[in-house]
């Protein structure tokens, strides 16, 4: 059984939205699940009700064996989340904030501990600052030293990088990434593809209030394993010899450069009568490249798949 | 319970008080210095005595009253708006805590905060007049219920509150009107018949009257109904905030 399991969860708010349909999701402990969706996909909702931020739905949710609403106290103990938006009071001091969520979670004062995170977190140089003299990033920061306070064995990140800068985002990828070593299950939402690519275990596209699939990063990658080939010409050409014209390549708007998509996993990818077809038609060919699709590639043939 | 999480709360409420702790305390300290220079001073020189009790010294249960009613409410309507506001509030709902521990730390912080300001003024109304208290546990006990069951509607006020303007309005509208008809400067006695009836109906005659009995010893109303009025209303605040609390209204969606 996993450390998070979701059977049928349904949300349904009170202007009748009906924000999750019927999500069932079963979470390892130990690994890193990305949950991926547009805006408005329900991965706010997902997390918010398995948390106890919104009243909940039908379908039981259950974290370390226990159902988030029956026995919420020892679900939520063992449940640290990191809000998407900066919610911290301004005047308080980092570490003083750090401590009431330790004490929110019925844990014995333990500054050793406190002292660990925020070192890890490279906030002990912070931890008498108040909290609105810190930038964007150390804000978050914050924020996920508060979620770690009570030493939580699962992890919500809802959007950790959203509308963080390049540098901080791979910075955060970075502590992701450590605290998963420290055994801690994590799980975030992310419209960033990229993000999933980077850190994830496991995908989970969600659109539309549906879980549309959970797989391991690589077999997503592997079963939509679509290539791009790129061929560099060492002479600009303005159309497509006939014999190439119907094997659905594409010229480059410079004409130096052809591209054509093959299905990697296939039988059969064509590319060797293609290059046959190339040298036939006497093109010079320069250098040659292969490129995966990403997943972003992935995602939006889903969701097309999805609402189709 | 879960006692950590009751105590990080109240401490975490306190904390904040202590930082704008001047100002708490010079506030109480200055209107009722006020008061006395022109309800004692002035006006009380031409009064003289109230049923036995000098009008300076009669005023001062009601005055404590007034601010005590005054910052439990006010109190109680921030700290729990505050969270409400800045989105902190998240923590509370994701955090392993009942409605009855979220309570006690929000409320009992912002009784003891009222309770704080009703001492500054009861210390410094002593500058300005003799005071006998003749039955000081019913004295303290009122004060403490009458913290704790205002700073409750507070706290109810600030959940219903969508912003800042609902938070001042019933204390603005409802409280301070009731807290001045309700006998803080005069006895009831000295109302026509008709508006004696009429007062009847305004909870705050019975807080003020019960405590103004622990005082003097004379009351406006019996002392027992002043201990059912007040009970009744602490009663009420709780199943509302219990309420509240098992449907998620306007905390959770």
């Amino acid at each position: 059984m996993g450390i998070v399991e979701i059977e049928n969860l349904r949300k349904t708010y009170a202007g009748g939205f009906e924000a999750l349909k019927g999500v069932s999701l079963s979470i390892e402990e130990g690994e890193i699940l990305a949950l991926l969706g547009p805006n408005g996909a329900g991965k706010t909702t997902l997390i918010s009700t398995i948390c106890g931020i919104t009243m909940p739905g039908d379908g039981t949710v259950r974290v370390g064996g226990h159902d988030v609403v029956r026995d919420f106290r020892e679900a939520r103990r063992m449940i640290g989340l990191v809000p998407q938006e900066i919610h911290l009071e301004p005047f308080t001091k980092v570490i003083d904030t750090v401590r009431f969520t330790r004490g929110l979670f019925g844990k014995p004062k333990d500054d050793a501990y406190i002292e660990k995170i925020l070192r890890q977190l490279s906030l002990w140089d912070k931890r008498d600052a108040r909290t609105r003299e810190l930038s964007g990033g150390m804000k978050r920061r914050v924020l996920i030293a508060k979620a770690l306070a009570h030493e939580p064995r699962v992890l919500f990140l809802d959007e950790p990088t959203a509308g963080v800068d390049v540098e901080l985002r791979k910075d955060m990828w970075g502590v992701v990434a450590e605290l998963k070593s420290s055994g801690v299950t994590i799980i975030l939402t992310t419209h960033y593809i990229e993000e999933a690519e980077a850190i994830a275990d496991r995908v989970g596209v969600i659109n539309g209030g549906e879980l549309l699939l959970v797989e391991g990063k690589d077999a997503l990658m592997k079963r939509f394993g679509q290539k791009d080939l790129h061929i560099e010409l060492t002479e600009p050409i303005e159309t497509l010899p006939a014999p190439l014209a119907d094997r659905g390549l594409r010229l480059s708007a410079d004409g130096r450069v052809l591209s054509y998509t093959f299905i990697s996993t296939g039988e059969r990818t064509g590319i060797t009568s293609l290059l046959n077809d190339i040298a036939e038609a006497g093109l010079v060919m320069r250098d040659m490249r292969t490129e995966e699709s990403s997943l972003e590639e992935i995602f939006v043939s889903l969701v097309k798949e999805g609402a189709a | 319970m879960n006692w950590k999480a009751i105590w990080a709360i109240y401490t975490s409420e306190m904390m904040r008080f202590f930082r704008t702790l001047a100002q708490s305390f010079l506030s109480p300290v200055l209107s009722t210095s006020l008061y006395f220079i022109v309800f004692g001073a002035a006006i009380g020189s031409r009064i003289d005595q109230v049923e036995g009790v000098s009008y300076g010294a009669f005023i001062v249960p009601g005055l404590v009253m007034l601010s005590v009613i005054t910052q439990s409410i006010t109190n109680g309507a921030f700290g729990i708006y505050f969270p409400k506001f800045i989105g902190t509030i998240y923590e509370l709902l994701s955090a392993p805590v009942n409605f009855l521990e979220i309570v006690i730390g929000f409320v009992g912080a912002a009784a003891t905060k009222a309770l704080f300001i009703g001492a500054v003024i009861l210390g410094t109304s002593t500058f300005f007049v003799d005071l006998t208290v003749q039955h000081p546990v019913a004295m303290v006990a009122f004060l403490v219920l009458t913290c704790l069951s205002f700073a409750l509607l507070g706290f109810i006020i600030g959940i219903w509150a969508q912003n800042f303007e609902q938070l001042q309005l019933v204390p603005l509208l409802i409280v301070t009107p009731l807290v001045f008809l309700g006998g803080s400067f005069y006895s009831i006695s000295m109302l026509p018949p008709f508006w004696q009836t009429v007062t009847m109906f305004n909870p705050v005659v019975y807080l003020i009257s019960g405590f103004r009995w622990a005082f003097f010893g004379m009351a406006d109303v019996p002392v027992g109904f002043s201990l059912l009025a007040i009970g009744a209303f602490t009663a009420i605040c709780l199943a509302a905030v219990w309420w509240i609390f098992r449907t998620g209204w306007r905390i959770r969606s």
